[in-house]
């Protein structure tokens, strides 16, 4: 060991090996980036008008004499995109971290496995037939309708993938991706016979929703969506000790005190919740839970306990950002933000594949 | 005090394991010998707790079946014959997963140093720092070993003797490192706790055992003492070898070498 390395111990009293500090240290990284990028997208956008204005006249109670269009565009559009797009960063995030826990595998991610496709056409069928064969469900679940039929799609593929991938608490990697492809072929299927009975509103609806946007955000989603994912993403840290003790495996895990079963029922459960009630409210927003948790692992470790926390602020920062691009990229139009994650996200799991296998290494 | 009783465990249908009778007590070594596929992994996987098993196995005068994961893990640690890691932890980090059942029985502010004095026992001072999956197997495997130490790292708390459960713990290491995680594991025993221990190496068991139990086709063949235990006519029933037991001039520990084959033969 050389002198700086002891000097460098000395001045951080940390052992070696230890990346507790660090990984604490991107948390709060992490956490002024996202309220920099929030606060800077509630004031940029296609239109002029001034976040700070706007702020002070509900400060100083009207005296600023802001124009009420302003006023509308603050607080009713860029608002609750801003605070839809954190939230549905952080569960993609969240979801893709835990996922990957779960299945002791770093490539598993909702979108990628064919869980979105799932949630997906879980709320295909309730904008479809909503009005039709499922208007009692919808009747008795109102807003929560969407959410909750994504949840059971998102649900029922999870719960299909981890039998057919997962072997004596073994995930093959191979296994998992195809049985996520075939799930995902299925699901698609699906949901392509509900869109070709659906009528031309119906489709409006679809062809945006599919493509993944913020674009509809409105209090009413974040309502109907921002409780599951809330309660998704507080519960998340209790599951982090559980899932550092799965990377050692099943047995292992269970040598160690885990109760093995209980924990992967939960993670189940809370992965489907929070990509359902994503999936319901913006569609299918791939990539973000891949590339997010993955590139965490490179800076602070695997250690779930910082990481599970660290992808929700992440995850909220690149979606807004994600956001920001596809507002203004061919401005005065809007791209989709599906597109511009899949953009990004796509070459990255290309280029985690070619790391896994050795052929590149940057 | 970890006692079987009629024990016998199916994998599937097939059965593996039948009518097994074993004990270990605190303060002895004990190990398990027997050929390939004799049931010896499967029958140490039961008193883990993993399998389902018919018959009574009870832990510190308890039936296992009624002990939760997390009150087993402040009992006995497991040391699995090869442990996969999913994901880039250093070594440091997978020595302190041992700490996740918080009962490793030392003094709350001595749990954050018990790393780095679990990494100086099995020899791997200033490993801390490495990624685990970066080191050779023999040195993982003493990562691991590291690692159940911390998990029960008093031999005996609260009135209550623990026990280190260890499927070939040296079977990937060499000579040197053989004699010492065999020190660390009869050191916990001498101190009250228990150590049960699947070998390969007969005259390691010997040398370092209390007691020995000869599992044959999934059934207990012989126990007993080194010296009763290691016979030439065990040897041969068991490991179908004929082969001469001979005894060390001081201590009367019983050794055997595969060259006494040839020496039988002629």
């Amino acid at each position: 060991m050389t002198d700086e390395t002891m000097d460098a111990r000395a001045v951080l009293h940390r052992p070696e090996g230890d990346r507790s500090a660090r990984a604490r240290l991107a948390i709060i990284i992490c956490a002024v980036l996202l309220v920099v990028i929030a606060l800077g997208s509630l004031g940029w956008g296609a239109s002029d008008a001034s976040a700070l204005g706007v702020v002070l006249d509900m400060i100083s109670g009207g005296a600023e004499s802001v124009p009420a269009r302003d006023r509308i565009i603050v607080w009713d559009i860029r608002l609750p995109r801003i605070i839809l797009g954190m939230l549905i960063g952080a569960s993609l995030a969240v979801s893709g971290a835990v996922m990957q826990g779960l299945f002791r595998n770093p490539l598993a991610d909702p979108g990628i496995v064919g869980v979105s496709a799932g949630a997906g056409l879980g709320a295909i069928g309730v904008i479809v037939l909503g009005g039709s064969f499922l208007a009692p469900v919808t009747a008795a679940f109102g807003i929560y309708a969407l959410p909750f039929a994504a949840f059971l799609g998102g649900l029922a593929t999870t719960l299909i993938l981890y039998r057919v991938a997962t072997r004596r608490g073994q995930t093959s990697v191979a296994t998992m991706l195809l049985a996520g492809i075939a799930l995902g072929a299925l699901a698609g299927a699906a949901s392509g016979l509900l869109v070709y009975v659906a009528d031309d509103r119906q489709l409006r609806d679809l062809t945006f929703w599919n493509l993944g946007s913020l674009a509809g955000a409105t209090w009413t989603k974040i309502a109907a969506a921002g409780p599951i994912i809330g309660l998704t993403l507080v519960a998340s840290p209790f599951l982090a000790r559980g899932l550092n003790g799965l990377s050692l495996g099943e047995t292992t895990a269970y040598h160690l005190g885990i109760p093995v079963q209980r924990l992967k029922n939960v993670a189940i459960v809370m992965v489907a919740a929070a990509v359902g009630a994503s999936v319901a409210v913006s569609g299918g927003i791939g990539f973000v839970g891949i590339v997010v948790p993955h590139l965490l692992r490179l800076a602070i470790g695997p250690d779930h306990r910082y990481l599970l926390p660290a992808s929700a602020l992440l995850g909220a920062c690149l979606l807004l950002v994600a956001d920001a691009v596809s507002r203004t990229i061919v401005a005065p139009a809007e791209l989709p933000i599906g597109i511009v994650t899949a953009a990004v996200g796509a070459p990255f799991f290309l280029w985690i594949l070619l790391r896994r296998r050795g052929l590149l290494d940057l | 005090m970890i006692e079987a009783m009629d024990v016998s465990v199916h994998i599937g249908s097939r059965r593996i394991v039948t009518g097994a009778d074993f004990q270990a007590a605190p303060g002895e070594f004990v190990s398990i010998v027997g050929p390939n596929g004799s049931g010896k992994t499967t029958f140490l996987r039961a008193l883990s707790g993993d399998l389902g098993y018919e018959g009574e196995i009870v832990i510190g005068g308890r039936d296992m079946r009624h002990l939760k994961p997390w009150q087993l893990a402040g009992i006995r640690a497991v040391l699995p014959q090869a442990a996969t890691l999913a994901f880039p932890f250093t070594v440091r980090e997978v020595v302190k997963l041992g700490l996740t059942a918080g009962r490793s029985g030392v003094l709350p502010g001595e749990d954050e140093r018990l790393p780095e004095r679990a990494l100086a026992k099995v020899d791997l001072e200033g490993f801390a720092g490495r990624l685990y999956q970066e080191l050779s197997g023999g040195e993982q495997q003493r990562v691991q070993l590291a690692r159940v130490l911390c998990q029960v790292w008093s031999p005996v708390l609260d009135g209550v003797a623990r026990y280190l459960i260890l499927d070939e713990p040296v079977s990937s290491l060499d000579i040197k490192h053989q004699l010492v995680i065999m020190n660390i594991a009869r050191d916990f025993a001498r101190r009250g706790g228990g150590a049960i221990a699947i070998l390969h190496d007969l005259n390691l068991a010997a040398m370092y055992s209390d007691r020995i139990y000869v599992m044959h086709r999934g059934r207990i063949a012989a126990a007993g003492t080194p010296v009763d235990v290691l016979r030439d006519d065990v040897i041969a029933r068991v490991f179908e070898c004929e082969l001469r037991v001979n005894v060390l001039p001081s201590g009367g520990v019983p050794y055997l070498l595969p060259q006494s084959v040839a020496r039988a033969a002629g």
